[in-house]
């Protein structure tokens, strides 16, 4: 347990202590060496760049440095990383054998060491961490605390103003100005669908009950989205702070956070979060001398895209099949057990303490007219810089792509970015100028989303895109409604036969129709939605769709069935060699002589490609 | 591959994990998902006698237990192999070309996803994303994540296991 003052005391304190790694130019002597331990970079080693960190300087008896994990820089595709503090160094794709010249080269003699340096997409070094272009436009308030703090050390978390707000909002304000200085903020849900959070918050307070509820969203489904789980991982007491602040507004006692149990770091620094908060009383009953009680427990999700909806997480965290209930009733008036309950997503609450200590007008005063803020973007697929990305709202797609993200790699045109994943659309070249917040993004038929953004390059094939997401969607379907159960399974049919060349003009007409009746009739939002990939691939690449059906070609050579394998004139020798191992016949020609594929008995089984010496086969 | 050879209908002999199990929960509905977490963590798969003690001791029908176990992806009604291959087909590994790892490894080991193969040693996996987008494409053994990945690289990662024992 400790007091109010015994907390100012370590935030105090500790701020001192840790200046140097907020401030480039801070005083001291000290050293600290961060090293992510973020999924990407635990994935590929980073724990041992620590250990050997740590082993060598105990062997060399060095004084004043201290290594530290932290979560996640967001530079993921140069990982692993490390930066050393306060000059902000930043050493990308670190192996563990690296660890001693780093210490002897950068630690002792005070050099840099050169050949670990970032280097930027221009090919230029880069000295410090805000040099790189990736973090030139990012204006970081959700993921503040990432990549800075100790996640598993709560004195850190207290240094940089932890567990400040809730403080604030028990001493000196009334639940209802809470409601008010959020709705003020303009803080939209970031879980995707946008509803503005102290509207939210107004209506789950104004249900009177014995006993409510504070959920925290954490079952990051989409496929390439990693957002969530970056701030649980960096940052999770900011989570926890911010489920307090909503459990003292709503008037409830009890938290459960919902997260995938595939991400175990995420678990285990939530487990270590919760613990060292009750140990020093922020947990518990009379928070700061108070008489607010509140706890905090964690489910675990076990892989169901479905539960990230809020009634089936709700369902599944009363242990049951995780399938979506009928609204209304909303969460806000009979949620878990019934009871009226709140619930936001990670990112959300992560927003809110910084909104109560900064002030509703300083938050506002970033973004656009309806969406305010920042968002983070998880950027993966075909861009040079894959991370995790935060920018405020109203960034267009382009700067994100090609400014933060460094383009394209090798050299190949930029044809698409997916948002939303599978419940969102397709965004092409000719709206890479938008500014995204949640309005712009639905009107040219995708949608926010929870931030997951992957860019594909003009190999990608659109109709197997729209293809892989309703493999997914049928995948995911919990089975509960007609449209969404049997409908996509039909879309996912029609896409098969477009992507196998069995297509007719009729199936593109027969896919849009039913689309769209998907969409209206399905009871949740994952059926909803799930035509969205389809209906948004239809609307800018109806093209390609008409290649697939009509013509039976794929301009990408992505769909096996529709390629054509032909024989380079150029390359064949005559050799013959493939004409002996084709299966049915279908090579032509004399011996000695260049061969020519029959496309009406060729099966395109591949089997002449392998076989070719030449390679004289495509 | 004892597990096989003992008799299936669930109510034999007393099970150490099971007993324990129970004792750390209140045998309250709510508790199935967390409980069967455990139980697909320490056996890896869901067997029959714990669905049976786990409708006892929770006061669940058996239909009910299997519904959420079959609803879930995480947990599984059969044994895992000694290595577990999962390979990612999120989004982002998608795009990179995590179907042609997973199209090879179908077709080295002969099995579908979700299967094991006879010897109990490989079983394949589909996931959705495990987080490593960084990295992309990845597939797991055991959890151990393998980043960048290429057809060559999951050949040979294939042959040292194959090789061992």
């Amino acid at each position: 347990m400790k007091t109010i003052e015994e907390i100012k005391e370590i935030r105090k304190n500790k701020r001192e202590e840790l200046d140097l790694r907020v401030n480039t130019k801070a005083d001291t002597r000290e050293k600290h060496i961060l090293v992510c331990h973020g999924t990407g970079c635990t994935s590929s080693k980073s724990p041992r760049i620590l250990e050997n960190f740590k082993k060598i300087i105990k062997e060399k008896n060095i004084e004043n440095v201290r290594v530290i994990m932290t979560g996640c820089f967001g530079l993921c595709a140069k990982g692993p990383i490390v930066i050393i503090r306060p000059e902000d160094t930043f050493y990308s794709n670190v192996t563990p054998a690296d660890c001693e010249e780093i210490i002897q080269t950068h630690i002792i003699e005070g050099n840099r060491v050169e050949r670990l340096l970032c280097k930027d997409i221009d090919g230029s070094l880069v000295n410090r961490l805000d040099e790189l272009n990736f973090y030139k436009k990012q204006k970081r308030i959700a993921l503040k605390n990432c990549g800075v703090i100790n996640p598993e050390d709560i004195d850190e978390y207290i240094a940089f103003d932890g567990y400040k707000a809730i403080e604030k909002v028990l001493k000196e304000m009334t639940p209802d100005q809470v409601v008010d200085e959020l709705k003020k903020s303009g803080l939209r849900g970031r879980g995707g669908a946008g509803f503005p959070t102290g509207k939210k918050w107004e209506i789950t307070k104004g249900y009177e009950a014995d006993q409510k509820y504070v959920v925290c969203n954490a079952d990051e489904g989409d496929p390439g989205a990693f957002m969530d789980r970056s701030i649980l991982e960096g940052d999770p007491h900011s989570v926890l702070e911010s489920m307090m602040i909503a459990g003292y507004t709503i008037g409830a006692n009890k938290g459960y956070i919902y997260v995938r149990a595939e991400y175990p770091i995420a678990v285990k620094r939530l487990q270590k979060a919760i613990e060292q908060a009750r140990d020093y009383g922020i947990l518990g009953k009379n928070i700061f001398g108070t008489d607010f009680e509140f706890d905090i427990e964690i489910r675990l999700g076990a892989g169901a895209f479905v539960c990230g909806e809020e009634t089936a997480l709700l369902e599944s965290i009363e242990g049951k099949r995780g399938q979506p209930r009928i609204k209304p009733p909303f969460p806000a008036e009979s949620g878990l057990w019934g009871k009226p309950t709140l619930i936001n997503n990670v990112e959300t609450y992560a927003n809110i303490t910084r909104i109560i200590l900064n002030g509703s007008e300083w938050y506002s005063s970033i973004g656009t007219e309806n969406s305010k803020g920042t968002k983070v973007f998880a950027l993966g697929g075909n861009v040079n810089n894959i991370g995790l990305v935060e920018v405020p709202m109203g960034t267009t797609l382009r700067e994100i792509v090609f400014d933060i993200g460094g383009g394209i790699p090798n050299g190949r045109e930029f044809k698409a970015a997916q948002t939303g994943g599978p419940s969102g659309g397709c965004i092409p070249a000719e709206h890479l100028d938008t500014p995204i917040d949640y309005e712009s993004l639905k009107e040219i038929g995708s949608m926010m989303g929870s931030g997951g953004l992957i860019v594909m390059d003009n190999t990608k094939c659109m109709v197997s895109l729209a293809k892989f997401y309703l493999e997914f969607t049928v995948s995911e379907s919990c089975g509960k409604c007609t449209p969404c159960r049997i409908g996509t399974k039909r879309m996912l049919e029609i896409l098969e036969k477009l992507c196998s060349g069995q297509g007719t003009e009729n199936d593109i007409y027969r896919l849009e129709k039913l689309a769209v009746n998907i969409q209206k009739a399905s009871v949740c939002g994952l059926g909803q939605s799930a035509p969205n990939p389809v209906l948004s691939t239809l609307k800018y690449f109806r093209d390609e769709f008409k290649e697939h059906a009509i013509d039976k070609r794929c301009r990408t050579n992505e769909c096996k069935s529709l390629a054509k394998i032909q024989i380079d004139p150029e390359k064949c020798k005559g050799c013959g060699l493939c004409q002996k191992h084709c299966p049915v016949n279908a090579i032509e020609g004399e011996a000695r002589e260049k061969r020519v594929i029959n496309p009406d008995k060729c099966i395109k089984c591949g089997t002449c490609l392998t076989n070719c010496p030449f390679h004289a086969i495509n | 591959m004892e597990e096989e050879k003992q008799c299936q209908c669930g109510n034999n002999e007393k099970d150490e994990f099971l007993e324990k199990l129970c004792t750390e929960y209140k045998p309250i509905k709510d508790n199935l998902i967390q409980m069967l977490n455990e139980v697909q963590e320490h056996y890896g798969y869901v067997p029959i006698k714990a669905q049976k003690t786990l409708s006892e001791f929770l006061k669940i029908t058996m239909a009910e237990i299997y519904g959420v176990v079959t609803f879930y992806s995480r947990f599984t009604l059969k044994p895992k192999g000694k290595y577990n291959i999962a390979v990612c087909l999120g989004t982002a590994c998608y795009v990179k070309g995590s179907q042609k790892i997973m199209d090879r490894l179908k077709e080295r080991l002969k099995i579908e996803p979700g299967e094991t193969t006879k010897d109990g040693k490989f079983s394949i996996e589909e996931t959705r994303c495990v987080g490593a987008c960084g990295l992309a494409p990845v597939f797991t053994v055991n959890g151990e994540v393998y980043g960048k990945a290429t057809v060559q690289k999951l050949d040979q990662v294939l042959d040292e296991l194959s090789a061992k024992e």
